[in-house]
């Protein structure tokens, strides 16, 4: 029971002076995985049935592992601020809510960097 | 946690049947949500069988009709009875509208009356609409500006910028949009919703007000703004065909702007 105004609960602490960043990131990854994960299929689809060495040498050439970091970056980026938003939608339990959002950070962060260094360790031949 | 099942007291139960049709050639069942939080039961669907020439051709039209002769026990808002008020806003066959601009023949099959979602219920069909109102209230939904107006007359706004806000001063606050809208049901308390975001952007793009940097500070975040997701639900069900989510698409524009 609290007698606080109905407009006061709307108030509340006040606008967080924030959002734009992630709706803008958000924005930005979407439009850059379109054309990389177009690229990355495609050319996958064209190593279809190469041995294993040449694979290793087109990812070793220095644009392919540039754009092979850049769409790992853009994808965990972006499954991070979209798994972010679901569950600010979606879940209620403040407890809950730092727990799942710490996970998701936690997630996309070391997939992310676990990603960085495969393509890392291909591209430069430290096995 | 998130919820995915209605509280107990708010699952629908079949009311009573009243028949008043008596074999009319046009004979309609209206479906009625009633509710009454004092009485501690559940809401309950009654089924009013009525004729259509008794009445006139509105959905409004026909639940006056079944208050008068048939429940006088059911509550609704009616005021202007030509969609400029926004009291009788409901819910009928499956779309959040007015009862007084929807005709009864434009639905197939049984009419089907509901309040509007996920709102709390004062009785049957009135919802409560504190928050809503309140939250319309916390946009300064009027003119701020530094500059006296002149002594001796209004404020002028030249031919082009009073364009600008056609398809907004039209907006009648009766809540369909906030209410279709899932990201207001879920995260109502905090999200201003399409009604109350579109008259922001209303005095956002007002050439006469001077508040334009406040007010867009007052909407930067996660919850009052940007939990819109474009679902276009209050686009759709608008009764006065406005577009609540390209307001909301210009809000965002003109946060991106200022950063630019």
């Amino acid at each position: 029971m609290s007698l606080r105004s109905e407009l006061g609960r709307v108030k509340g602490l006040g606008s967080a002076k924030q959002g734009l960043g992630h709706w803008r990131v958000q924005r930005l990854t979407a439009v850059a995985l379109v054309p990389l994960a177009l690229w990355f299929v495609t050319a996958l689809m064209s190593l279809i049935g190469a041995p294993h060495a040449a694979v290793v040498a087109w990812i070793s050439q220095p644009h392919i592992t540039v754009l092979m970091l850049a769409l790992v970056i853009a994808l965990f980026w972006h499954l991070q601020l979209g798994l972010q938003t679901v569950l600010e939608d979606y879940v209620h339990a403040p407890w809950l809510q730092i727990i799942t959002q710490l996970g998701v950070r936690g997630f996309a962060v070391l997939g992310a960097l676990a990603a960085i260094v495969s393509i890392l360790k291909i591209s430069v031949g430290v096995n | 946690m998130a919820e995915f099942s209605l509280p107990k007291n708010s699952r629908v139960e079949p009311g009573k049947t009243i028949n008043a049709a008596n074999g009319a050639k046009r004979a309609r069942r209206i479906k009625i949500y009633r509710y009454e939080p004092d009485s501690e039961q559940n809401p309950r669907q009654d089924t009013f069988e009525i004729d259509l020439d008794k009445c006139g051709p509105m959905v409004l039209d026909a639940i006056i009709y079944i208050k008068n002769e048939l429940d006088p026990t059911l509550a609704f808002r009616r005021s202007c009875r030509e969609g400029i008020c926004g009291s009788c806003a409901m819910n009928i066959d499956g779309t959040n509208t007015l009862a007084c601009t929807k005709s009864t023949a434009s639905i197939k099959g049984d009419v089907k009356i509901y309040p509007l979602p996920h709102m709390p219920v004062h009785k049957d069909l009135v919802p409560d609409l504190t928050h809503f109102y309140a939250q319309y209230a916390s946009i300064k939904p009027w003119l701020q500006s530094d500059s006296p107006p002149p002594p001796d007359r209004e404020r002028l706004q030249s031919k082009e910028d009073r364009e600008k806000l056609d398809g907004l001063y039209e907006c009648i606050l009766c809540a369909c949009c906030s209410t279709s809208c899932p990201s207001y049901w879920w995260n109502g308390d905090r999200y201003l919703g399409p009604a109350a975001l579109l008259q922001a952007y209303r005095w956002l793009i007002d050439s006469r007000d001077e508040a334009t940097g406040e007010r867009l500070d007052a909407l930067e975040d996660p919850f009052r703004l940007y939990r819109c997701h474009t679902i276009m639900n209050c686009a759709r069900t608008c009764p006065k065909n406005l577009n609540p989510a390209e307001a909301i698409a210009e809000i965002k524009k003109m946060m991106l702007t200022r950063t630019l």
